[in-house]
């Protein structure tokens, strides 16, 4: 019964969402001012024509350097918790 | 446990295209699609393929992990490096001080539009690619070999 009502619940929540985004109408976005300023501006100021790399290194220069952080931090938790296994002092432990 | 000798010839033959290739990416970011990290996961995958070869406890001995630990801090610290560099000639953080200079990196081509591009461009561009490739290359490596390591271990 409770499962029912979960799986009711999820559809009326779909079919919500689907109507939701039925009524956009895709191709003019809402707010393109960002957009058209780095595709009219980005090769002239930074030289280069991938736009994609102007922006994630350049423009947001700061958010890559958050990503940069988060896949050191990864990198240092998946150590901690293999660390037992890696390197063969696991089998002078045991 | 090995695989089979094809499967172990495949490996040695393919591997040197895979790496110049993950470079090859890492080097023409700021021109073609991809970048520092796309690179950095084509070349950790190298890495995968060999170890999937051949038995992660055959090559164990021969990774050198001081090395991908120096490259996974060292890209990290050369990516600071480079925005902070920008600080140090009076410019704000993250500023791309190179571009337009017409020292490395830095030739003021470019013709507006659609082109070939050329490689000597960028500013600091090919440098942030270049340091996050480093660091992508050694971590993802150090989480293939940390994880493929536990395989099999039981719980304690």
């Amino acid at each position: 019964m409770k499962r029912n009502l979960t799986i009711l619940l999820l559809i009326i929540l779909a079919g919500m969402l689907l109507a939701l985004a039925a009524g956009f109408t895709y191709g003019t976005p809402l707010a393109s001012d960002m957009d058209d300023y780095f595709i009219r501006f980005g090769q002239a100021q930074i030289d280069t024509n991938n736009i994609v790399t102007t922006i994630v290194f350049d423009y947001r220069g700061f958010d890559t350097l958050g990503e940069s952080t988060v896949l050191f931090t990864a990198v240092i938790g998946v150590s901690l918790m293999f660390r037992r296994f890696f390197g063969g002092e696991d089998d002078a432990d045991e | 446990m090995q695989m089979s000798k094809i499967v172990r010839l495949s490996a040695d033959i393919m591997y040197p295209f895979v790496v110049i290739f993950g470079l090859y990416v890492i080097m023409h970011g700021h021109i073609t699609p991809g970048g520092g990290f796309q690179g950095g996961a084509v070349v950790a995958t190298g890495a995968a393929l060999v170890i999937v070869a051949y038995a992660f406890h055959d090559v164990k001995a021969m990774i050198p992990k001081i090395l991908l630990y120096l490259q996974e801090s060292g890209g990290l610290l050369l990516f600071i490096g480079a925005g902070l560099a920008g600080m140090l000639l009076g410019f704000p953080f993250f500023f791309n001080w190179l571009a337009n200079s017409g020292s490395l990196f830095g030739t003021p081509i470019v013709p507006l539009g659609p082109n070939p591009g050329e490689l000597n461009t960028g500013g600091f561009l090919p440098l942030m690619n270049i340091a996050v490739g480093i660091e992508v290359w050694g971590g993802l490596t150090l989480v293939i070999l940390y994880m493929i390591s536990g395989v099999g271990k039981e719980e304690y």
